[in-house]
């Protein structure tokens, strides 16, 4: 016997969890004040995620799913995306959306049940949430291939959970850019469940970058929780991609923190330990030591941030409860480009339930 | 006899079957240590085992396809979705294998699983979490479906289902998970997979419904009877197939028919019924029978919900309809 092919994971890490440098640093961290805008990015993405998580259990939005911990990989994929791209998230990915532009009321809208969460006015291009798990990858593929077709310089990025690549979407979407040598980037949150299923059980694979491999597309593996791998892996893939060397896979590590959502009790299914000894590795703290020893961080500057961030918030708030409640004939708007004559009959039933319900309440 | 919740009843229905048969597994996501997000299958893994009550990777189209697999090899697949709304990947497996398997292999091979999953709107929960695709699944050849609306019928169908030769996609109400209780004796009696159940007598007016929308005839048939109008209620109970027999008794007796679905209008189960009707029980008909359904709308979000599903007021008011035609 002989061998047919050998193969190799890369991991990336640059930032030991507390902060100190694990490897030489890549150029754009060269000077520690330009990565502040993605501390503060950090920071205010998990000042949002604490009120959501708090506004659901007071009622005032309906099941959240909890960005804790994945900061840095949002901020990261956020930084690197150049406004022309696409973006292509799932449920969990707010804090990217919010550097997308998108104003974070938004995502209160969509926990909130309301369709104009999904109305992003200053990213207009980029899908939607996505909650089938893994459904958005095969979209990837196709914006991906319309890009290239048209020969732009822009690129695909879609983000997935690790339990969304058990599925068929995730490893058709990887062969058909191989195929092809789409401009696509995915990034695989590995967060290390799929509500309670544990990684191990998703895969017997060593790796989830290396499902890559089998699509014959570029994968690597890094610290998600490092902001400045994320921001270098994902940056040279994105890079790679714009430039005509294909589609690349990225397994960013990472640790849910929270519980799966706000309808979730993880307490069932791991121990407190497990999760204790995960915080010592969480991205914020990681990144701040490392400014705060480079000196380009200050205590005040925290201090002013923890303020700013807290008022940023409350407008976010503000903004979504001043949201006027939708009407009832949302359901049918954009339904069709133009609504079918023969919905005529339903709008006007839906007419006369809404005139009934306001004289019920008025009698 | 304990009085229990309807998930309860699937939790107890399920470990009797697991009890009884040593060939029913468990299998889909989060339905191990966890118990099901519901909490369906809670406590089965610590009491069967992990190999019987399997957390699979999670893809839709793998646990259809595996059940399938496993059927045919002589074991009681009963496979979890964990919403509706993410059962559609599994049509391809249920339709061109699981109800075609006898089939095409003329009675070699067959295919005795359950896909079990919950339905329906009204429990608030995030886009995607609130379908009723029930119709889809009843045009399907060569499986049946069940949808139950109490605790005891979801015991004793669930019961049935496991125990049926061929596949059974069994639909669960979430909205009634915990709604209310009832009596139920766990003595492993199956309830019919063919039989509708009249659960309130009337003259007037007879109401069709399944799933949740059963407690939402039952109150308009409440509100209807304080104005001296008496609807009966049939729970369908199975979709496919149909106890037409039921359903055109009561309505030869009544000779009137609204029937109700939570899914949207345009090839609901809701029109297969009414051209049965048509069909088989015209002259008997005093007025059109009349279909109160969603609108043929994407579900929305949970804030307009309760404008999309049908309730107790559309139900009486469609009832009011039948009852003042000339
Ligand atoms: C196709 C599909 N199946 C099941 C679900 C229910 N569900 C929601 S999230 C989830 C786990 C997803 O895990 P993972 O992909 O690792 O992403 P994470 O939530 O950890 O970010 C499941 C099973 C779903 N939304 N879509």
């Amino acid at each position: 016997m002989t061998v047919a092919a050998t193969f190799e994971i890369r991991f990336t890490r640059y930032l030991q969890p507390d902060g100190r440098e694990a490897a030489d640093l890549p150029s754009f961290a060269a000077d520690p004040r330009a990565l502040v805008p993605d501390y503060r990015a950090m920071v205010f993405m998990r000042a949002l995620d604490a009120k959501a998580v708090a506004m659901q259990r007071t009622g005032q939005i309906g099941t959240y799913a909890s960005t804790l911990g994945k900061e840095a990989i949002d901020a990261g994929i956020g930084g690197v995306l150049r406004k022309e791209d696409v973006l292509l998230p799932s449920y969990r990915e707010s804090g990217v959306l919010m550097l997308r532009g998108v104003s974070p009321h938004r995502t209160l809208l969509y926990w909130g049940g309301d369709e104009r969460g999904n109305v992003f006015p200053e990213s207009p291009r980029d899908f939607p949430f996505n909650v089938p798990i893994g459904t958005q990858l095969p979209h990837a593929a196709g914006v991906a291939y319309a890009m290239k077709l048209r020969r732009e310089a822009r690129v695909a990025l879609a983000m997935c959970g690790d339990g969304a690549t058990s599925k068929g979407d995730f490893y058709e979407s990887l062969n058909a850019a191989g195929v092809w040598q789409l401009p696509m980037v995915v990034v695989a949150v590995n967060n290390h469940y799929a509500i309670s299923v544990p990684r191990r059980m998703q895969s017997a694979a060593q790796t989830l970058a290396q499902k890559a491999i089998a699509a014959g597309i570029a994968c690597e593996q890094l610290d998600g929780n490092d902001l400045i791998a994320v921001r270098d892996g994902v940056g040279r893939a994105v890079e790679k991609a714009r430039t005509g060397g294909g589609p690349t896979l990225i397994e960013a590590l990472t640790y849910r923190l929270s519980d799966h959502t706000t309808a979730d009790d993880a307490t069932r299914y791991r121990s407190a330990e497990e999760v204790a000894e995960q915080w010592k590795q969480e991205p914020i703290l990681r990144l701040r030591s490392w400014l705060h020893a480079k000196g380009a961080w200050s205590q005040a500057e925290e201090q002013a941030l923890a303020k700013e961030a807290a008022a940023h918030v409350q407008k976010m708030v503000q903004a979504y409860l001043e949201t006027p409640p939708p009407g009832p004939e949302q359901m049918f708007e954009h339904l069709y480009a133009r609504l079918p004559r023969q919905y005529a009959v339903q709008l006007a039933q839906l007419a006369e339930e809404t005139e009934r319900d306001v004289e019920h309440h008025a009698g | 006899m304990s009085n229990i919740t309807l998930v309860e009843a699937i939790n107890l229905a399920l470990a009797r079957a697991m009890e009884e048969d040593e060939s029913v597994v468990v299998l889909g996501e989060d339905v191990g240590l966890n118990g099901g997000v519901f909490r369906a299958t809670a406590g089965l893994q610590s009491r069967f085992g992990a190999e019987r009550v399997a957390d699979t990777p999670l893809a839709e189209g793998l646990i259809a396809g595996m059940a399938v697999g496993m059927a045919a090899e002589g074991l009681r697949p009963v496979a979890e979705i964990q919403f509706a709304g993410f059962a559609y990947a599994t049509i391809d497996q249920l339709l061109n294998h699981a109800g075609r398997l006898r089939h095409r292999t003329q009675g070699r091979l067959s295919c005795p699983m359950v896909l079990r999953t919950p339905c329906g709107a009204g429990i608030h929960a995030p886009e995607h979490h609130s379908e009723s695709p029930e119709a889809m699944f009843a045009h399907i050849p060569g499986i049946r479906v069940v949808y139950p609306s109490s605790p005891s019928r979801a015991y004793g169908l669930l019961l049935a289902a496991i125990q049926d030769p061929d596949p059974v996609v069994f639909l669960e109400p979430s909205r009634l998970y915990r709604r209310f209780k009832e009596e139920v004796d766990d003595d492993g009696t199956p309830l019919p997979l063919d039989k509708a159940f009249v659960v309130r007598e009337g003259t007037d007016v007879t109401f069709v419904a399944w799933g949740a929308m059963l407690r939402e005839a039952l109150d308009a048939a409440e509100e209807l009877a304080a104005e001296g109008r008496f609807a009966e209620v049939i729970d369908l109970a199975t979709l496919k197939p149909i106890d037409f027999e039921t359903v055109l008794a009561s309505v030869k007796k009544t000779g009137r028919c609204v029937v109700i679905t939570e899914a949207p209008r345009t090839c609901s189960l809701a029109s297969e019924i009414s051209a049965n009707i048509s069909e088989q029980a015209l002259l008997s008909l005093l007025a059109p029978v009349e279909r109160v359904t969603a609108f043929d709308c994407v579900t929305p979000m949970f804030r307009l919900e309760e404008k999309y599903m049908p309730d107790a007021a559309r139900i009486a008011a469609a009832a009011r309809k039948v009852m003042e035609y000339q």
